[in-house]
């Protein structure tokens, strides 16, 4: 292999380079476009005869024809090791914060700072045992990260049986020091530091085996918990024309949902609302550890006005970080907004290399690469046989709100639950504004089985009646189907809504939200008698009302048991047992 | 001194192929024809093939023209002394006076690194209740205006400018007609607002390329001004004729187009502009109000699809107000928690209600008989129309906020309007 493996720019067509390569390339390696003394980070994404398509992961305005490339035989990584938590990178894993300092308001192209930092020390404790036969994962050693303990381990590209034969005593390192030697059969050693590298298109499978993912993942939100829950280690995705509040309820679980580790991919969407989780994280509390958000989190950030071609490669920097965190025995949460501009992308890409295009001018591949993302996810059994897992939610941005189009399909093929969005709802200022008869989800609920089927019987018969109501009017509907009506709105408004801008309502416990769920499967379940329909609205009216504020109240609250009173006495007034 | 080309091999709509070596992508090049002589700028480079998108356009070019190369991509000044002034697309003065030249800077610059930007945290009052109640509009906000050929949306952008508290205005015109670009100076300067405005203004007798450029150069310059500090707030009419133009330039190029002849890159050529809106962390801000008109009135229509993904919320302009549904500033919520504490509630209560109004009107429409809750509706939705919708309407939002509960109490009684009890007793006229 040659060390100056080069090529010469042919070739420019927005961010696409085409370069006629002097000796060999290979598929994904990274190259860098010389220009003066900036050097462009590209990638290789086709090869035809001796000429290779590359697309440049910053602005190619400048490059000329004869520019000289060079080839540095690696796969886009990236770099993994003690110091990621709390950090903001762009897809590329480029950090943001010591970026502005260095080149302050706006991203310079060509500028690559470390990753992570290397002259920290670690509080270093080794855990293995000299003489041991490892595997790729094996866990080494630990130090503490925050709240965890980082465990360093064998790196995931060692492959076959090795043998610890030295391990660092315990005391302070930097992260590129050796801690451990390992040796072969064939008598190679290989020195370990805390720091490796894996190529982010590559899963990582340095584990025992997948294993059905059960548990409910607690995100605290009433709709999803309790109707179309997520599972720890499951996949879901939430489409959603542009308003309908994708954005707000993804803010929500990253907030509230019970994960160890939150890892938020800002993909080709606003600037703006990344700046929001930048500048809140650092002062909300994580009500579960007493420190704060950003403690436990990760924030991959390539917006929509950053290159093209550093979006596409965000998803997957963000996915092998939650990987990473997950080989730990940690539970991780990677939110992806939006996945549809990561499609958008590939899109675009496919447009440059004169791909046939398949519908909507997405490419042939499109589906492939989706199921390939959403299959990262999991949870797994690790080496020493504990557990990880990775969960994946990814907003869908469809054109047009229209879930018939391709990103949207895709998805809903690979995920095991959808919380579709809808514009009638949100529209109505009923958030978040899942739609509760078009959603599903494969996963368990908190709460009884039977109860939320009776639930779901309510607002679907709700639904019909109000659809009848329609044609036939008010008037000519029996009471009877409008008080299954009504029903069916108080469900709506005083459960499936909820406000994540109020302290108390935006976060429903896993407790709470089976207590009040009974109170409300109890008041569906009552036979209601009223002399005429505008009484019956009244009557619900109001004991929405005393729910509503109930919601608001905190649970340990005097007021809360005052409430709960008030509301028992309410439904004694119409009902019977 | 530069070399010069003419071997001209391909002339396709306003995109010409060059032979030449040396070129960098992006750069400007001089395309001397019999008609004079046009600023060009490099789209392409294949071996030796240069494509170039001429801004006057390619008509009377023949394929012995001469091609000079600049060696510099699209630049324009970032003098204080653009203030007063108006400019073609390609920053030409429209307004007889002298070109200026000094501190140049290059268009289309790099994105804001996110770390330095902040949180917006201040409200722009317009005293329209439908934005200040309903979709407060922030300081640094990107806000498109959808509406159709014939509404008043040209007024609007004018009217929140002359009211909003910036420093400096910048409008970009874009396909603009003649009149209305008149009518923009006209009531920019009877308020007294010309000589703290720039205008970058493509009307639609000008070349299509140069509309390409209208919102880079606004932008820069905005740019320019919000590093030294300034409050900028840049007017964008018509995003839909630059998105045309894309198109335009797309198709000649023979891009496989995605949607409706749309390159698949509209999402990222759109963002790029949008995204210059900003509040910089230690220096000024831009807040971008743009208007698109929705071809056909149709708002699943690519340019307003991936606008309203991009913007941060949107107002949909249609006969004449301000449309409740739809409607949306994704900011307010940054702002409107501080203004008064009944605002957020008399916000979502107030379009909730006036939802209900809506289907009690579907109903109505249908013959059917109206109950004591129906005609309660009734009565609420047209105040609110008449009280909060109408554009004539010019009241600070405190008063608006007032107006709110007042209705509320002139139609329902308090339990009707599922507001929480604490505000009730705090708010409710007695």
């Amino acid at each position: 292999m040659q060390d100056s493996n080069t090529g010469r720019i042919v070739g420019v067509n927005g961010n696409m380079v085409t370069v006629e390569f002097d000796t060999h390339v290979t598929q994904n390696e990274v190259a860098y476009a010389v220009l003066g003394e900036e050097r462009l980070k590209c990638e290789v994404i086709r090869v035809r005869g001796q000429r290779a398509d590359l697309q440049v992961f910053e602005s190619t305005n400048g490059l000329t024809v004869g520019s000289a490339i060079e080839f540095t035989d690696e796969l886009l990584s990236v770099e993994l090791g003690p110091g990621l938590l709390t950090k903001v990178f762009d897809g590329l894993q480029n950090p943001l914060n010591e970026l502005a300092e260095k080149s302050g308001f706006f991203l310079q192209r060509g500028v690559y700072l470390p990753v992570l930092d290397y002259e920290t020390f670690w509080e270093f404790t080794p855990t293995a045992a000299v003489g041991a036969k490892v595997i790729a994962g094996d866990r080494l050693g630990q130090v503490p990260e925050g709240i965890f303990k980082h465990y360093i381990m064998v790196p995931f590209d060692v492959r076959g049986e090795w043998e610890l034969a030295e391990l660092a005593p315990p005391g302070k390192y930097k992260i590129a020091d050796p801690v451990a030697k390992l040796k072969n059969a064939k008598g190679e050693e290989r020195l370990v530091t805390m720091v490796q590298n894996w190529p982010v298109k590559i899963p990582i499978t340095a584990y025992k085996e997948k294993i059905l993912p059960e548990t409910t993942l607690i995100t605290q939100q009433r709709i999803i918990d309790t109707f179309f829950p997520v599972a720890v280690g499951g996949t879901f995705c939430t489409p959603g024309p542009f308003g309908a509040g994708k954005t707000v309820l993804q803010h929500a679980l990253s907030q509230y949902a019970e994960a160890d580790v939150v890892i938020i991919a800002a993909c080709g969407e606003r600037a703006g609302e990344v700046v929001e989780i930048l500048r809140e994280f650092p002062h909300l509390e994580d009500p579960r550890t007493g420190r704060t958000l950003i403690d436990r989190s990760i924030i991959i950030c390539n917006t929509s006005s950053m290159p093209v071609a550093a979006r596409e490669a965000s998803v997957y920097t963000a996915v092998t970080l939650a990987e990473y965190y997950r080989q730990m025995g940690l539970n991780c949460l990677l939110l992806a907004d939006s996945t549809s501009r990561w499609a958008q992308a590939l899109r675009e890409m496919s447009g440059r290399l004169e791909e046939i295009p398949g519908e909507e001018a997405f490419p042939a591949y499109l589906e492939s690469l989706i199921a390939g993302f959403y299959e990262r996810a999991g949870l797994v059994k690790l080496n020493d046989g504990s557990l990880g897992s990775v969960t994946i939610g990814g907003a869908v941005s469809p054109a047009g709100g229209n879930f018939e189009e391709p990103v949207t399909q895709a998805t809903l093929k690979v995920v095991g639950a959808f919380l579709g969005l809808s514009r009638e709802r949100s529209d109505a200022r009923r958030y978040p504004a899942i739609h509760p008869l078009d959603s599903w989800s494969h996963y368990r609920s908190i709460v009884d089985g039977d109860k939320i089927r009776k639930a779901r019987e309510a607002l679907r018969n709700g639904n019909e009646v109000n659809q009848m109501m329609k044609v036939i009017g008010e008037e000519g509907t029996h009471i009877s189907d409008f008080i299954v009506y009504l029903k069916s709105e108080f469900l709506d408004y005083v459960y499936l809504q909820q406000n994540t801008f109020d302290k108390v309502d935006g976060a429903t416990d896993q407790n709470r939200q089976r207590y009040v769920f009974d109170q409300v499967s109890e008041i569906l379940a009552a036979r209601f008698d009223f002399s005429d329909k505008d009484q019956a609205r009244r009557y619900f009216l109001e004991l929405r009302q005393i729910f509503i504020d109930w919601n608001y109240a905190a649970m340990d609250s005097a007021q809360f048991k005052k409430l709960e009173a008030a509301i028992d006495a309410k439904v004694k007034e119409h009902s019977h047992a | 001194m530069r070399k010069v080309y003419h071997r001209i091999t391909q002339i396709a709509g306003n995109v010409i192929t060059v032979e030449a070596d040396q070129v960098s992508y992006n750069e400007l090049a001089e395309v001397s024809s019999s008609r004079g002589t046009s600023l060009a700028q490099v789209i392409r480079l294949q071996d030796n093939q240069v494509k170039l998108q001429v801004f006057a356009g390619s008509r009377g070019v023949s394929t012995d023209n001469q091609v000079r190369f600049l060696g510099h991509p699209m630049k324009v000044s970032s003098s204080v002394d653009l203030l007063g002034r108006i400019f073609t697309g390609r920053g030409q003065p429209r307004d007889r006076r002298p070109e200026i030249t000094d501190k140049l800077i290059e268009i289309g610059g790099p994105s804001v690194n996110p770390a330095k930007r902040t949180v917006p945290r201040n409200m722009i009052r317009t005293g329209i209740p439908m934005i200040d109640v309903f979709n407060t509009l922030v300081e640094s906000q990107k806000l498109p205006i959808f509406s159709v050929a014939g509404e008043p949306y040209n007024e609007l952008l004018a009217r929140i400018a002359l009211q909003a508290e910036v420093d400096v205005i910048i409008l970009g015109g874009m396909g603009l007609k003649y009149d209305d670009y008149l009518k923009f100076r006209n009531t920019l300067d009877e308020h007294g607002a010309l000589s703290r405005t720039v205008m970058f203004i493509h009307t639609a007798s000008d070349p299509v390329v140069e509309c390409l450029l209208v919102p880079d150069m606004a932008l820069a310059v905005a740019e320019s001004y919000a590093l030294n500090k300034q409050r900028v707030l840049v007017l964008l009419t018509d995003m839909t004729n630059f998105a045309d133009a894309l198109k335009e330039i797309a198709i000649t190029m023979e891009q496989i187009p995605s949607n409706r002849g749309y390159p698949g890159d509209l999402y990222s050529q759109l963002a790029c502009r949008y995204e210059k809106a900003v509040d910089f962390d230690g220096a000024g801000s831009i807040t971008i109000l743009a208007a698109t008109t929705m071809p056909g009135d149709d708002v699943t229509h690519p340019i307003p699809d991936n606008t309203g993904y991009i913007t941060e919320g949107q107002f949909y302009l249609r006969h004449g107000r301000i449309e409740p549904f739809g409607s949306l500033s994704r900011l307010k919520q940054q702002v409107n928690a501080d203004t008064r504490d009944d605002h957020r509630v008399i916000m979502d209560t107030m379009i909730r209600l006036y939802a209900d109004y809506k289907e009690t009107l579907e109903k109505q429409s249908m013959g059917f008989m109206m109950s004591a809750w129906d005609n309660k509706l009734l009565k609420y939705g047209d105040l609110f129309e008449r009280r909060m919708m109408d554009l004539s309407v010019n009241i600070p939002l405190e008063e608006a906020l007032d107006l709110g509960w007042k209705t509320l109490a002139e139609c329902f009684d308090r339990a009707e309007t599922g507001i929480k009890t604490d505000l009730l007793r705090e708010y409710w006229p007695k």
